[in-house]
């Protein structure tokens, strides 16, 4: 087995603190830097205990270190667009966990192979990797016109970067169920619930055919081996039902195929109703293996 | 004269919570001749939009026959006094909607948030002062939160430049005394209070007055109360109430209820009302667009409808969430069909 590739996390929040456990577990990869900007954070603490080398100086060290390939940028779109060409520069790879979409969107569970040696890559939305790769599913079974989705998360596991910018969820959602997913036109939805205790993150997922005909086995086929597939790298990730449901629409009365999925996040790091943020950094370290793989593949032994 | 007080502001959203019982099917012609009437019997605001807002139009609510932005237009231009206000659910609409409604004749903006989120709604609070408009923050299903923690909420919005803020009673669930708690907690943080009833316990106008008698200065109405639910306040009983509560108000009560019974009663796909279901949601404390949702699923599955929206209350569900309906009723098939 060829030595562990060389990681860094840029971001010590929330996301940033789950990602580091999960990568942790990784053999491929070794996280030799835990990168913030803050020296008080409790994000840094806790790395530096468990015996993560930390850095208060963000993006500048890691660009210090040239051993470093890979970057999982958990900062905002803003930090990103400001970080995406410094790295790119220096040779190493980012995985984009903001909404900054520099590199090209990508879903484990759809086109992770397309994207295997881009140099920046970037995982849309919580709600977009919990949808989309049903959409493809669908969309392979039968050719979509369109697909909306709605992610319904605890108030709780919605931070203030998610709250200040939750247009930009929806942009960018809709935009990669068309890009990623294939469906001709994608439309989103987000709500928070502040129910107590805290709800697992809900997803929908409604997919009206363009031949205005379903294969109710075929669908439910395609469904569940892909729910198979994203669990494989998101443990708590399930459907709950699916149904053709008649409905009317702006094409007339049509079967819509209706997808309930639920996320129980690994609780590795964050509790275990923030699947939401779960499926986030279950993507990105999935991702990241990958590459790690590319990288590898490509040195002499 | 000069002796009556000053009425509060009367908004009528036939044309938006009215959306839910037409099913979002609204025809151009339909909105012109209720803005024109509306208009003309002395109303000041009139909202238009699909029912859950700005880019409502979708498969988890129902279409729109007609593009929301055309039906905004031809209700600007049909109307002479009156000003054209839009709904917005952050989540659902976007400030990207809420400039096209602008471009079409919106000039103000009712930006609406579940009753605990209201940090949702900074951006297009911004967007909509950026843009000139009116700006009313409108907190949903308000009966979840006690008045403090609510006036917490609108103080939020109040720092992101609301010019108003309303209790949205989105399940009909409060009763007169928690409208006046909340109307007196809200005072404190902002002289522009706002109600929106929903009729589901019957309590519409009853508590549209214990909000008025605590300060509220905007009340909601629609034309024989065709709303969401059991519906809205009647807008022509409102008039009427606020004449014998002794206001000046530039309403013209029989001008309102000719349009209630000569314009919008023929359009009604039936008269909402406190019946069973509807009752259940205020009951229950669910949002009152589940009713028709409910009713549809329970249909489709067997299963009693009031089952599913006491079921929806017990999970605590909120507005938007009718996907959640469709999960309780596979949830209840399942329970009746699995053996005892």
């Amino acid at each position: 087995m060829p030595a562990p590739v060389k990681v860094a996390i840029l971001g010590t929040g929330n996301i940033g603190a789950d990602l580091l456990m999960k990568l942790r577990a990784v053999d491929e990869v070794e996280v030799a830097l835990f990168a913030g900007i803050d020296p008080a954070s409790e994000g840094l603490a806790r790395a530096a205990k468990l015996g993560v080398p930390t850095s208060h100086r963000g993006l500048d060290d890691i660009l210090a270190d040239e051993d470093i390939r890979i970057v999982f940028d958990a900062t905002s779109a803003y930090a990103h667009r400001e970080a995406a060409p410094r790295l790119e520069a220096a040779g190493k790879i980012a995985v984009d966990l903001t909404p900054a979409a520099v590199g090209p969107l990508v879903v484990p569970a759809v086109n992770l192979e397309e994207h295997a040696s881009a140099p920046n890559v970037n995982l849309i939305t919580c709600g977009g990797q919990a949808t989309i790769p049903i959409v493809a599913a669908i969309n392979d079974v039968a050719p979509l016109r369109y697909a909306e989705m709605v992610s319904t998360i605890a108030s709780l596991s919605a931070g203030p970067g998610t709250r200040k910018n939750i247009d930009e969820f929806t942009f960018t959602t809709a935009r990669a169920i068309e890009r990623v997913g294939g469906a001709q036109e994608g439309k989103a939805i987000m709500i928070l619930n502040p129910a107590e205790p805290a709800i697992l993150m809900r997803n929908t997922l409604y997919a009206v055919p363009a031949s205005g005909t379903l294969d109710e086995a075929a669908v439910r086929v395609a469904v569940d081996a892909r729910v198979a597939e994203v669990a494989a790298y998101v443990p708590g990730y399930r459907c709950k039902s699916v149904l053709i449901d008649e409905q009317d629409t702006r094409w007339g009365r049509v079967p819509v195929a209706v997808v309930l999925l639920e996320v129980e996040g690994a609780g590795d790091f964050l509790p275990a109703y923030a699947g939401n943020l779960d499926i986030m950094t279950a993507a990105a370290c999935r991702i990241g293996r990958r590459i790690a793989e590319e990288l590898s593949a490509g040195v002499p032994a | 004269m000069s002796t009556q007080k000053q009425a509060p502001l009367v908004c009528d959203t036939t044309l938006r919570d009215g959306s839910h019982p037409m099913r979002h099917q609204f025809t151009a012609e339909q909105v012109e001749a209720i803005a024109r009437a509306l208009d003309a019997a002395g109303v000041e605001m009139i909202e238009v939009a699909h029912g859950d807002g700005l880019g409502g139009s979708s498969l988890q609510y129902g279409q729109s026959a007609h593009d929301e932005l055309d039906l905004i237009e031809r209700a600007a231009a049909s109307v002479t006094q009156a000003r054209i206000a839009v709904l917005l659910i952050p989540g659902i609409g976007t400030r990207v909607a809420l400039k096209a409604a602008h471009e079409r004749g919106a000039t103000a903006v009712r930006i609406a948030t579940h009753c605990t989120e209201a940090d949702v709604s900074e951006q297009h609070f911004a967007a909509a002062k950026d843009l000139g408009m009116e700006a009313i923050g409108f907190l949903m299903m308000s009966h979840m939160l006690e008045p403090g923690a609510l006036a917490e909420q609108a103080a939020k919005m109040t720092g992101y430049g609301a010019d108003a803020i309303y209790i949205v009673d989105s399940a009909g669930a409060l009763v007169p005394q928690g409208v006046r708690d909340r109307v007196e907690a809200l005072t404190a943080v902002t002289g522009d209070v706002g109600f929106h009833a929903h009729n589901n316990l019957g309590l519409a106008i009853g508590n549209t007055v214990a909000a008025i008698e605590a300060g509220a200065a905007r009340v909601d109405g629609c034309l024989r109360g065709l709303g969401a639910g059991a519906g809205n306040a009647a807008t022509e009983l409102l008039a009427a109430t606020l004449d014998r509560m002794g206001f000046d108000s530039p309403l013209d009560t029989f001008a309102l209820s000719d349009a209630a019974e000569h314009v919008v009663l023929p359009l009604m796909p039936f008269q909402p009302f406190p019946d069973r279901e509807s009752m259940a949601i205020g009951y229950a404390g669910v949002y009152s667009t589940f009713l028709l949702h409910a009713k549809r699923h329970g249909e489709r599955l067997g299963i009693d409808p009031r089952d599913i929206l006491v079921e929806l209350g017990r999970r605590k569900a909120v507005a938007g969430q009718e996907d959640w309906i469709v999960d309780v009723a596979e949830d209840l098939a399942r329970a009746a069909a699995a053996p005892a």
